[in-house]
């Protein structure tokens, strides 16, 4: 045992070397500019041909996807010489972190990533004149505030589907058509462990859209944008809530496909993937989109503006752009394609009324996810609403 | 040993030797040789890793793009002690890490108490791989394992569907099993290590001095092998303590580590200040501990 | 004094249950690896080995084993060099800040992975992220040899503290210099150990999830390609086939490790549960 003198010397050997280090983490700081430039990014070719002859050169591209979301990958490797890796993202808040590490080239951004990412400049704006797809896109999707900025277009357009309220057929009435069922006091009782709900901040919106429907004097009109009165209403909804859940399903479709499987889950909120596997397995299940509408998404594929391999990730944005993939991913994942030429080759003739990809006025009540922020993302200055860091902490809070 | 008689080393000459002759003759220089890389290494890229960590708790984060800003703030700490549910997640990974830390020593006792006092030798030998074998065995796959075990349809549920009963697996006291489970070897192989090591004569004058084994149990051996419990506890402790693997594959209840691992990417800061919670409850854990004198019957 | 009759049998009962509740859930997930069906329901109908073929022509789980296999080879690589160097100067020297070092080598290992793994990410994205070095192969094996350190360093500290000083002087006094004294006098008594550490720290490296998920980027070892695909129904029948075959190849370098360490049953906790032995020497 060595002296006690020593031991302190040691420890100020070591904290002199951890204070040098702090120092130069501290020198090192900023660099985060705003929007991005040009959409050039380093290495990428300027016409399709020198584009595919890098692509082959680079060999891979590294995505950040929802689940189920990367199609038809071995004919894209097959094609563009470009192996596909994916990372499957829980949240959107998971998937802007998975970007900001840099070792990705793309993401399938849903509205709550896509704004904060153009705007802390991860990602970069498209030459849509390289991605021949582009043109085929509907035109009600492109040019929107989630996938683009002054006019520039962010990236290319994936596809838009809703949150569905889905509920096994033999546990509950098969006329359920609201929101209630979730957050009527009567019900919560009466589905009290078997409710599931999405793990992730972004689902007070949906409370929020409930209250905007039953209590009209908290004056909600955007779900995402919400003053300290609307959010506290909301997040004491999700208090109440709490309690009755079963289980908070963080992107762990196999936990909640296997819980309503086998009736651990009987009603909650879901995406249309796990009612298709739960329908394909036979499950008695029943999704819709309640009369007081819903959230929902209109996803965005997206360029990191340091991509290492940004010739891969252009072709990869043209691939899913396709009519062939964009079928495989709306019949796959369950949404609606925003390239209608997909329509023509589902294996469910079917799919795209089913999906409603051309009847806009299906979609007015669906509330795109977006990102929270605190000018109410309006014009009128005098308002103020919660931020994205208020939601997060809250949804702490609410999981308890 | 053989090999210094057997082996002839071959003169050399040179810039090595004088080297070499040069830090034999300067003993703080060979030192100083040996330390420069495993030094440089642990205190630059772990301590100083570590450093960047707890600096980041005191930056800020903003609110819109989630981006860290280089400004110096105390809020992330003003965060973590006025809401609640943080205190409230980290009582209950303590309560979890300590319940688990019982069961565990429960489980293994009658395990290190047969290694080590009634199996022979030979099948001594074997039990000692036999636990050491898991200890290595994949984490990942050991939880795993457990989440298929413990879901509706799996083998624990199927065991106890005949006796009329059923187990919710996914959830608290699934989670407790499985760290149970996990870190159960831990602790077995210092209480085996423990017991090994109390003399037989001991108990022998035990014995003639009346006691009876219950009672030579209860005031010799308990006493004796007690440290070593608490050094198994350390690692059954102090493993649940920043786990979030396990609970994110059979339970949706906030932990420590979810809830680390759920804010690190949007909220750096936050999650940094709140990583300082269970670096505090292994250091004051290990402080006890050294009051208990369970290193030395490592 | 020997236990009673009733005592020893119930010792007995005990033991094999514990030792049952550590096999249990490894030989069941073993057996799932032939479970013909994609659906985990116990028990398992029919059985076959079809999904070793499956797996076996998977590529992401080939590249995720060999990506493994590279990450483990160089953390043990560096963890050997390391941990050698270290171990050599607390067993064959006094001095100022001792203490500090062996701290320093453990505390890897007793912090939580979560906080390792977090400030290894932090530091890699805000320093070394702006001069051009991103998540990979290489910030992979920083991770793993810097908890892997102490695996070597525990093993050949043990050993050198079994050997005797005088036989490096006895060399130097017969005309060796450094260097032939570590390769002739040294090394072979070292050999084992240094064997039993590189196998104990490859196979830490190899089953390792918690500290690489913050430094691996876009890369998938095998372990999180487990963890990734676990969450997909469809592809669990893989997932059982990699589980059996990582339950077998880590669990052989132990054995053969153990053995290294040699005789009795002490010894081989002391050298074999590394994992232990970390946190007992982090006593300050």
């Amino acid at each position: 045992m060595s002296t006690g003198r020593k031991r302190l010397a040691g420890w100020a050997l070591a904290s002199g070397l951890v204070l040098a280090l702090a120092a130069v983490a501290a020198g090192c700081g900023g660099g985060e500019e705003g929007a991005a430039g040009a959409w050039q990014i380093e290495g990428l070719g300027s016409t399709l041909d020198e584009i595919q002859d890098a692509a082959r050169q680079e060999g891979q591209v590294n995505l950040v996807i929802w689940p189920g979301y990367a199609v038809l990958t071995d004919e894209f490797t097959a094609a563009t010489g470009c192996k596909v890796n994916t990372k499957d993202g829980a949240s959107s808040d998971d998937m802007i972190s998975l970007i900001q590490t840099g070792a990705y080239d793309g993401v399938s951004a849903s509205g709550n990533a896509s704004v904060r990412l153009m705007t802390t400049g991860d990602v970069a704006p498209v030459n849509t004149e390289l991605i021949p797809n582009f043109a085929d896109i509907q035109e009600g999707i492109k040019n929107k505030d989630y996938n683009s900025r002054d006019g520039q277009a962010y990236g290319v357009p994936h596809g838009r589907g809703p949150n569905y309220l889905m509920f096994r057929t033999d546990r509950v009435p098969e006329s359920t058509d609201s929101w209630g069922v979730i957050w009527e006091d009567e019900s919560l009782e009466r589905y009290k462990g078997k409710i599931s709900i999405y793990d992730d901040s972004i689902f007070i919106a949906d409370a929020a859209l409930w209250l905007k429907a039953t209590r009209p004097e908290l004056g909600i009109q955007n779900p995402y944008q919400l003053t300290q009165e609307q959010f506290d209403a909301a997040v004491a909804l999700l208090k109440k809530q709490a309690p009755y859940v079963g289980e908070y399903w963080p992107g762990d479709v196999a936990k909640q496909i296997q819980s309503y499987t086998n009736g651990d889950s009987v009603v909650g909120t879901t995406w249309p993937y796990q009612y298709l596997q739960l329908k394909k397995a036979g499950v008695p299940v029943k999704a819709v989109k309640p009369k007081e509408g819903t959230t929902g998404w209109s996803d965005t594929w997206m360029i990191y503006a340091k991509a290492k391999n940004p010739n891969c990730m252009y072709l990869w944005m043209n691939h899913m752009a396709s009519p062939e993939a964009q079928a495989a991913v709306a019949e796959g994942f369950g949404e609606a394609p925003v390239n209608l030429k997909a329509c023509e080759l589902t294996k469910n003739r079917n799919h795209c009324s089913e999906f409603h990809a051309e009847d806009e006025s299906w979609w007015e009540d669906v509330y795109y996810w977006t990102t929270p922020s605190a000018d109410c993302a309006d014009d009128d200055e005098s308002t103020t609403c919660m931020t994205q860091a208020d939601w997060k902490a809250a949804w702490t809070e609410i999981r308890g | 040993m053989t090999s210094v008689a057997v082996v002839e080393p071959p003169p050399r000459r040179g810039a090595g030797r004088r080297l070499s002759s040069f830090l034999y003759r300067h003993p703080r220089l060979r030192l100083g040789a040996l330390l420069a890389l495993p030094v440089g290494w642990l205190g630059i890229v772990y301590l100083g890793s570590l450093a960047v960590l707890l600096l980041s708790a005191f930056w800020k984060t903003d609110p819109f793009t989630s981006q860290v800003v280089r400004e110096l703030t105390l809020d992330n700490f003003r965060e973590i002690a006025e809401r609640p549910v943080y205190r409230e997640v980290a009582w209950r990974t303590v309560r979890m890490a300590f319940l688990v830390t019982v069961a565990c020593a429960l489980l293994a006792f009658p395990l290190a108490y047969y290694m080590a006092r009634v199996a022979s030798p030979r099948t001594r030998n074997l039990l000692v791989v036999a636990v050491l074998m898991p200890l290595w065995a994949s984490y990942l796959v050991k939880a795993y394992a457990w989440r298929t075990l413990l879901s509706e349809e799996g083998a624990i549920n199927w065991a106890l569907d005949p006796l009329g009963l059923h187990f919710n697996g996914y959830s608290t006291t699934g989670l407790w099993l499985v760290f149970t489970y996990l870190w159960l070897p831990y602790m077995v192989l210092p209480v085996y290590a423990g017991l090994e090591r109390i003399p037989q004569s001991l108990l022998e004058a035990s014995a003639d001095l009346g006691g009876r084994s219950l009672t030579t149990f209860a005031r010799v051996t308990l006493p004796l092998v007690f440290p070593a419990v608490v050094a198994g506890s350390i690692f059954t402790f102090s493993l649940t303590l920043g786990d979030y693997i396990a609970p994110s594959l059979v339970t949706s209840d906030q932990f420590v580590g979810t809830v680390i691992y759920r804010i690190y990417g949007t909220a750096l800061p936050t999650a940094a200040a709140y990583a300082l919670v269970p670096i505090a409850v292994i250091v004051g854990y290990l402080l006890v501990a050294r009051r208990l004198r369970a290193f030395e019957s490592l | 004094m020997p236990e009673p009759r009733l005592t020893r049998l119930l010792l007995r009962l005990g033991a094999g249950l514990t030792l049952a509740f550590i096999y249990l859930p490894l030989l069941v997930i073993g057996l799932y690896a032939f479970n013909e069906r994609v659906t985990q329901a116990w028990p398992i109908r029919d059985y076959s080995l079809r999904w070793f073929g499956v797996a076996w022509r998977d590529e992401s789980v080939r590249d995720a084993l060999w990506l493994s296999l590279l990450a483990g080879l160089g953390a043990t690589g560096l963890a050997l060099v390391l941990g050698t160097l270290a171990s050599l100067a607390i067993a064959r020297h006094r001095f100022f800040g001792r203490e500090a070092i062996t701290f320093a080598v453990i505390l890897p290992i007793a912090l939580p992975g979560i906080v390792t793994g977090l400030a290894l990410q932090a530091t890699i994205k805000d320093l070394l992220g702006p001069v051009g070095v991103g998540f990979g192969l290489g910030t992979i094996i920083v991770g793993h040899a810097t908890f892997c350190v102490v695996v070597v360093y525990n093993n050949v500290l043990a050993r050198l503290r079994r050997t005797a000083g005088s036989l490096d002087e006895a060399s130097a006094d017969l005309g060796a210099d450094s260097w032939q004294t570590f390769r002739y006098v040294l090394f072979p008594q070292l050999r084992t150990a240094l064997l039993a550490g590189a196998l104990l720290a490859f196979a830490l490296s190899f089953d390792e999830i918690i500290v690489t998920i913050f430094t691996s980027g876009a890369q998938q070892t095998l372990p999180i390609w487990m963890y990734a695909t676990l969450f997909r129904p469809d592809d669990l029948p893989i997932v059982n086939v990699v589980a059996l075959f990582v339950i077998l190849l880590s669990v052989l370098p132990v054995y053969a490790a153990s053995r290294l360490a040699g005789g009795g049953g002490v010894e081989q906790v002391a050298a074999g549960a590394a994992k232990v032995e970390a946190g007992a020497a982090s006593a300050p």
